[in-house]
C-alpha cells in the first residue's frame, strides 16, 4: 500500500460518515423525537439510552472516534477544493460546495453540542428534557440548532449521494439520479424529526 | 434593400476584450480590440486578423496576441480558453453566437506560456500515469488480439473521443494549486483502455496508478466534468465507474484472488 494513503483515507471517510456516523444520527433522532410524546416519555428514553451496558465503549468507538476522524478529513477535504459556482451554477456543483461548507459549520456546532450536553453531563448536569429546555429558551440558540440539525441531515443526506459513488454502487446516471432523489427524501424525512423534536424542546410546539 | 447577408457585413466591429500576459511570469492585464465584423466568423479568425494587424481599441500599436491552435475542427483540443466565462474551443465559438465584447481568458487551471497559450504538459503527464495506452510492442508477432463486442465498442468510441483539451479541469473545483488531481479526463482514459480486450490484460496496472495520490479518490462529485466536456464524453460515469472498479480490485488485493495479483509484484 505504497502511495495509496490517501486512497484507503478517502474511502474509510466516505464510509464512516454513514457507518457508523449515520446509523447513530438515526438513533440519536429516534432518541430524541419521544420529546414530542411528552417530557416523561423522553426522560424514559434518555435514562434507557444513558443506561445501556458498556456505554463508554460504544461511545468511544461508534461515536466519538469515527466523528473527530471524519471531522478532520473532511476538513482537510474542504480546504484541498475550491468552491467555483460564481463560474458553474450546476446542482450538482452547489451540492459540492454545500457538502464543504455544512461539513465545517458542522465541527463547529458538533463541539458546542458536545461541550454543553455530554460534557456538561460528565460534569453533572442531569441529562433529560429541561436540559435541553434550558438549552434552547432563547431564540438565538434555537436558531443555532435549527441550522445544526439542518446542515447535519443535509450533509448526511447529499453524503449518502456521494457514498453511492465513492463505492462505485451507482455507476449509471440514471441510478445516480434516483439516488438523488432517495438522498432528497432522507433529507427531509430526518429534517422533520429533528426540527420538530428541537422546537417541542423550546416550547413553540 | 439589402440582402440579410449585406445587412450583417455593415454590422460595427467585433469588440473583444482578451486577458492578456507577457511572459509565465508576467502580470496579467486586459487590452481591448475592435475587429472588423465577417460573416460566420470564429474566434480564431477574429484573433488572426488582430494578428493580421496588431492595434488595440485605442487606436495604439500592440503585440500580436500569442494563442495555441491545430487542427481548427474540435478534434485536437489546443484552442481551448475561456470564452465569456465558459471554457471551450476557440475554433468552434462564433462571433455570432456570442454576447459582446467578448471576453477572452486562458484557462487558469494550467500554467500561461504567454497570453491565452497555456501548457497542458499535467494531462498528458497524467496520461503517462495511468497507463492510457495498449502495450503490444514485442520480439515476436503476437497474432490477432480478442473480438470487441459491438455494444461495448461503442460506448467505448465515445470515451476515445477525449481530445486533452484541458476543459474538464479548467471546470473542476478540485483541481488547483492545494492539490495534486490528475483530473476528470485521465480517469475517463483508464475506463477506455480498460475495456478494451486487450488493454485489459493492464487492467491492474492501471487501476494501481489511479489509487495513488492525486488519484480517483480526490474527485469531488461536483461534476462540473461531464457538464462542460465539449465531446459529450460521460466522464461522472466513467468516474464512478473506475470507483467500482478500483474498489473492488482494492478488496481483491487486500483479501487475496487469482485476479490482480499484480498489486501483490507492485508492492514487492
Amino acid at each position: 500500500m505504497a502511495n495509496h494513503r490517501d486512497f484507503v483515507g478517502r474511502k474509510i471517510h466516505s464510509l464512516l460518515g454513514v457507518i457508523p456516523i449515520g446509523l447513530f444520527l438515526l438513533s440519536h433522532f429516534t432518541t430524541n423525537y419521544f420529546i414530542v410524546r411528552g417530557e416523561e416519555d423522553f426522560n424514559k428514553a434518555a435514562e434507557i439510552v444513558g443506561g445501556v451496558p458498556y456505554r463508554l465503549f460504544l461511545e468511544v468507538f461508534v461515536i466519538f472516534i469515527p466523528i473527530i476522524l471524519h471531522g478532520v478529513y473532511g476538513v482537510y477535504i474542504a480546504f484541498t477544493g475550491s468552491a467555483n459556482t460564481g463560474r458553474y451554477t450546476y446542482f450538482r456543483n452547489w451540492m459540492y460546495v454545500l457538502q464543504r461548507f455544512s461539513g465545517i459549520f458542522l465541527v463547529v456546532f458538533i463541539t458546542w453540542h458536545v461541550w454543553e450536553t455530554r460534557i456538561a453531563a460528565a460534569m453533572g448536569t442531569a441529562v433529560d428534557a429541561s436540559m435541553m429546555q434550558n438549552i434552547v429558551d432563547n431564540w438565538f440558540m434555537l436558531a443555532f440548532y435549527i441550522v445544526g440539525i439542518l446542515a447535519t441531515t443535509f450533509h448526511l443526506a447529499n453524503g449518502l449521494w456521494t457514498f453511492c459513488i465513492t463505492w462505485g454502487i451507482t455507476q449509471s446516471p440514471a441510478s445516480q439520479k434516483a439516488m438523488s432523489y432517495v438522498a432528497a427524501l432522507v433529507f427531509i424525512g430526518l429534517s422533520f424529526v429533528g426540527v420538530r423534536s428541537i422546537l417541542t424542546f423550546a416550547g413553540v410546539l | 434593400m439589402a440582402t440579410p447577408l449585406e445587412q450583417k457585413t455593415n454590422q460595427k466591429p467585433v469588440q473583444f476584450i482578451v486577458q492578456r500576459q507577457d511572459g509565465p511570469d508576467g502580470k496579467a492585464y486586459d487590452e481591448a480590440f475592435e475587429v472588423p465584423y465577417r460573416p460566420n466568423m470564429n474566434v480564431i479568425s477574429a484573433l488572426m486578423e488582430i494578428r493580421r494587424n496588431p492595434v488595440n481599441a485605442a487606436g495604439e500599436k500592440t503585440t500580436p496576441i500569442n494563442w495555441d491552435m491545430g487542427c481548427l475542427e474540435e478534434v485536437c483540443g489546443a484552442c481551448s480558453m475561456v470564452i465569456n466565462g465558459t471554457p471551450r474551443q476557440s475554433c468552434t465559438a462564433l462571433v455570432d453566437k456570442l454576447e459582446q465584447p467578448i471576453r477572452l481568458q486562458p484557462m487558469q487551471t494550467f500554467p500561461i506560456v504567454r497570453d491565452l497559450q497555456v501548457d497542458r504538459q499535467r494531462m498528458f503527464d497524467a496520461l503517462k500515469k495511468v497507463k492510457a495506452w495498449v502495450p503490444i510492442d514485442g520480439t515476436y508477432d503476437l497474432g490477432p488480439g480478442p473480438r470487441m463486442p459491438e455494444n461495448k465498442r461503442q460506448w467505448a468510441y465515445e470515451l476515445s473521443k477525449c481530445m486533452t483539451c484541458g476543459v474538464c479541469l479548467e471546470a473542476c473545483p478540485n483541481v488547483n494549486d492545494r492539490s495534486n488531481f490528475i483530473g476528470p479526463a485521465a480517469l475517463s482514459q483508464v475506463r477506455l483502455f480498460n475495456s478494451h480486450p486487450t488493454g485489459a490484460f493492464h487492467k491492474e496496472e492501471r487501476l494501481e496508478a489511479l489509487m495513488e495520490d492525486g488519484g480517483i479518490m480526490q474527485c469531488g462529485n461536483a461534476q462540473n466534468c461531464v457538464e462542460v466536456c465539449p465531446k459529450g464524453i460521460p466522464l461522472t460515469t466513467s468516474i464512478a465507474a473506475m470507483n467500482r472498479q478500483t474498489t473492488l480490485h482494492s478488496f481483491k488485493k487486500f483479501f487475496g484472488s487469482d485476479e490482480g495479483r499484480t498489486g501483490e509484484a507492485v508492492s514487492r
